[in-house]
């Protein structure tokens, strides 16, 4: 089986179908078998400007949009204009050439030019096939069946548009597909069908789907780019699997319906951006006192305010590390890759079930809004749950009950409401053992050293089961690259590049942010060499962390906050002058612009 | 303070006010209106008939929103503004549970505005009480979206600039299908609204006049202030909602007290969602099974 490594990226504005093309094109990589990862540049238009579709595809498993691009299609003259220095050499760019009658010169790619006037039968002459002929076009270059393609516009069109549609789209697949052969050179590179056929998702789709798996039963949102996907995931899906969706007025009320909601016993989580977190950070310090169990999904995007709404960062850290007033116990998890981002949610679930507290999955754009394959039997329906110490039903203490009771864990059995002999007030308000106010009616300082010690003690038991970061190479590397969350994809394949390159390199990677076991993380902090921590913000969000929490001080920085996620070299090349230089910060130069 | 811990009693016989009765005393000024409320709902309890666990008090914050500690109930004393939203999320997972909001004027009308427009809105199954006082009273005496104009408070030393909302129009404006004003002194008509609330399958709101009697130049004067003008709404056809409407916006001495208005039409959002149908979702099994879950990934590939 030969290996390869190819990217088809797809340019245009929004309206012309760069999704549908994407998507078909994605889908038959897919059914073929082979890996697929995507990231989608656009900006916040919902029709105008310019989007770019990037479709990375392998026959080795990929975590990242990579390095390179092979074929473009550009669906108009501005996509032509901007990206045709974009392709590599020897790649191929396809355009419409009733709208271009002048390229600018590259000798060193194939131009393939297709005439939609005479590939199609479109009076109306509104362009709306013009990315199936040119993807039908780029799947010829690479040796995949039409026939492929065919289905795929079957099934995406047959049941909202009807059998003219199909008719129509399927007759211009066929008449560029075999234009393509009669006036195209293919590329070396030509697909071969692997087993199995794979699915594709996006991080939002698979962190709704883990919230399923996971027991989800009440989801309440507010749109907000980029976490809507997970919303447009629930909402479609709620009936069949008995699982409550509800948009709100507003995060505040998103967040205080989740846990009104987790506290009379369902499992309840809310997915939200930067700007939406920010309105939930009094409810989340609520859900901490009242010791009740939710899980906040914040896929970060630039910042700050409105910020960048379509574009990637990890701005959000200390925002989320420091939501809402005061001491209280607390999880902060973020996923290091599509996949994991469902593994995420009921790892959560039963760890916020267990402890009691809010648990917030940190992750951005660059995963959440990315698409990747994966083999159906790589999602477990049936994971673990564990929620911890429930009362809910009468008889499971005898006599009297304190919602609050002081234990050595921290952890107070949790009767919901409607359980008969249990019952009891929740409250904001510090409050005694029973749930009585402190603050209002008396404020007794042993009373609250005892209950805030009590909340507290749940973070050791937390702790203790958070698995330490990861640690992939050599432990005699020259240079360690540590990374937390969405970049464990991308810092990988650098390091793969770096060790290629004669530079032993090793990958330090968190997803457990908070709380940290110091012991735990400093143990594998130690196997560490020349440390470069790579992040996705402007001030080194991370970096400060680990410091106040360990003592541990990187030697260099590779930092990213143009918006555009890192590629592979970025950090490599990162790794490469901090090494060489006496610098400490490299921040890297995004090629691609939009 | 006598403190205890808490304990059931499963209750004899037809429920009284008593058995809702809280562990914890309120801590009110003397004279204060909310007890008025307090005592209403308590009779409103017992006359539903259902078990004390069988229902869940939510509250805000400010002296009002004290009240779930004072009624022997599920309770929570949720954030400032906050507990509508709690609520509904709480009526969702159980929607068996007899889900009650009770707090002030400047928690429901002023900080948590947004919520009750669109709480009403949704018109999901849950009885509001505000108890509108008209000032700011733990925070003592600013003013609220209810103080009327002129008014000198801590706040407002030169006198009130803006015009107090109207919450008896807005609620008819903004969807809720149970409307009604009531006046803390008149207990027995006070209960019975509230019950009736609680039987209506839909959002119930009733604003109570409920005198502060610390900041609003003692008990004597806000007492008599009210009474004086308070009467009942009379030949008035609750189910017409325009009429519902002229009578809510209508303007001078006298303040018409009574069910404004009344949809019995309107089905409640929890009726609506076709999930509930199996029973409260906090009792389904949890996840879905593997039959689900391989349609999921069929759409995918």
């Amino acid at each position: 089986m030969a290996k390869y490594d190819f990217a088809i990226a797809v340019g245009g504005a929004p309206g012309q179908g760069i999704e549908t093309a994407g998507k078909s094109i994605s889908q038959i990589c897919a059914r073929y078998g082979l890996n697929v990862f995507t990231y989608t540049a656009y900006q916040s238009l919902i029709r105008g400007g310019h989007s770019f579709l990037t479709i990375r595809i392998s026959s080795e498993p990929i975590a990242n949009h990579g390095d390179k691009i092979d074929l473009i299609i550009a669906l108009d003259r501005d996509s032509l204009e901007k990206h045709l220095p974009h392709v590599s050499p020897g790649g191929a760019l396809i355009y419409n050439s009733d709208d271009v009658k002048q390229v600018p010169e590259r000798d060193d790619i194939q131009l393939c030019p297709i005439s939609y006037k005479e590939l199609t039968n479109d009076p109306d002459r509104k362009k709306l096939m013009l990315n199936v002929c040119a993807s039908s076009v780029a799947l010829q270059l690479v040796g995949v069946d039409l026939s492929m393609l065919e289905d795929i516009i079957i099934r995406a069109f047959l049941k909202r548009k009807g059998q003219a549609v199909v008719d129509a789209n399927v007759a211009a697949a066929r008449a560029s597909y075999n234009y393509a052969a009669e006036h195209f050179t293919p590329f070396e590179t030509q697909f071969e069908k692997q087993e199995p056929a794979l699915a594709f998702g996006s991080g939002n789709t698979l962190m709704a789907m883990g919230g399923a798996a996971a027991g989800v039963k009440f989801y309440a949102a507010y749109p907000m780019s980029p976490s809507t996907g997970v919303l447009h995931w629930m909402a479609p899906n709620a009936r069949d699997l008995g699982i409550i969706v509800r948009q709100c007025e507003d995060e505040i009320s998103v967040i205080n319906m989740v846990i009104g909601a987790a506290h009379v016993g369902s499992r309840a989580m809310c997915a939200t951006s930067g700007g939406g977190f920010a309105l939930m950070s009094e409810a989340i310090g609520s859900a901490g006192m009242m010791e009740i169990p939710i899980v906040v999904v914040n896929v970060q995007r630039g910042g700050p305010s409105t910020g960048l709404p379509t574009k990637t960062e990890q701005g959000d850290l200390w925002q989320v590390l420091g939501a809402s007033q005061g001491d209280f116990p607390k999880i902060v998890v973020s996923p290091t890759s599509i996949m994991d981002g469902f593994d995420t949610i009921p790892e959560l679930f039963n760890l916020v079930d267990k402890f009691q507290c809010p648990g917030m999955v940190l992750t951005d754009l660059s995963l959440a809004e990315g698409h990747t394959t994966f083999a159906p039997d790589a999602i477990n329906w049936q994971p673990e749950i564990d929620r911890g110490e429930l009362i809910t039903e009468q008889g499971q203490t005898d006599g009297e009950y304190l919602r609050y009771q002081i234990t050595d864990s921290g952890v107070s059995p949790r009767a919901i409401p409607g359980t008969p002999g249990h019952m009891h007030v929740v409250a904001t308000d510090d409050h005694d053992e029973d749930g009585g106010l402190i603050s209002d009616e008396f404020t007794n300082p042993h009373k609250r050293r005892d209950i805030m010690e009590k909340r507290q003690r749940k973070m050791e038991g937390i702790a203790e089961r958070l698995p330490p970061p990861t640690f992939e190479g050599a432990e005699d590397a020259e240079v360690t690259l540590i990374g937390w969350g969405s970049t464990h994809g991308v810092i990988s394949e650098a390091v793969q590049q770096l060790n290629e390159a004669g530079i032993a390199t090793s990958h330090i990677h968190f997803k457990w942010l908070y709380p940290i076991d110091e012991d735990a993380v400093n143990a594998v902090l130690s196997k560490s060499a020349h440390a470069i921590i790579v992040e996705c913000n402007y001030t080194g969000q991370f970096a400060r962390f680990l410091r106040g929490e360990t003592g541990f001080k990187a030697d260099g920085h590779i930092r990213k906050y143009d918006g555009e996620p890192f590629m592979p070299h970025h950090i490599a090349d990162g790794a490469r002058e901090l090494l060489d230089s006496k610098t400490d910060l490299y921040v890297p130069y995004q090629e691609i612009v939009v | 303070m006598a403190r205890r811990a808490r304990r059931e009693r499963p209750i004899q016989g037809a429920p009284t006010a008593r058995d809702f009765k809280g562990d914890v005393t309120p801590d009110w000024c003397l004279g204060c209106g909310d007890f008025g409320v307090l005592n209403a709902l308590q009779n409103a309890y017992a006359k539903l008939g259902r078990g004390n666990h069988d229902h869940l008090t939510v509250s805000g914050i400010g002296c009002s929103s004290n009240l779930p500690g004072y009624v022997k109930t599920y309770g929570m004393h949720t954030l400032h503004g906050r507990a509508l939203a709690v609520a509904t999320g709480a009526k969702f997972a159980n929607h068996e549970l007899n889900v009650v909001v009770t707090g002030g004027d400047g928690d429901g009308y002023g900080i948590g505005g947004n919520h009750f427009i669109h709480t009403m809105r949704k018109n999901i199954d849950l009885l509001y009480i505000v108890m509108n006082n008209e000032t700011y009273g733990l925070t003592v005496g600013q003013a609220s979206p209810t103080t009327v104009v002129g008014e000198q408070t801590k706040s407002t030393p030169f006198g009130n600039l803006e015009t107090p909302l109207n919450p008896v129009a807005m609620a008819i404006v903004a969807g809720a299908t149970y409307v009604a004003r009531a006046f803390s002194s008149q207990g027995k008509e006070l209960a019975e609204l509230m019950y009736n609330g609680m039987q209506h399958n839909g959002f119930a709101f009733i604003d109570v006049i409920s005198p502060c009697v610390t900041w609003k130049g003692g008990i004597q004067k806000i007492f008599d202030h009210w009474k004086e003008r308070v009467q009942p709404l009379e030949d008035h056809d609750t189910s017409d909602r325009a009429a519902a409407l002229a009578e809510a916006v209508k303007t001078g001495h006298e303040t018409q007290l009574g069910l404004f208005y009344h949809d019995t039409s309107r089905q409640s959002l929890n009726e609506m969602e076709p999930v509930l149908e199996k029973g409260p979702i906090a009792h389904q099994p949890l996840g879905i099974n593997q039959e689900q879950g391989d349609a999921i990934i069929e759409q995918m590939m």
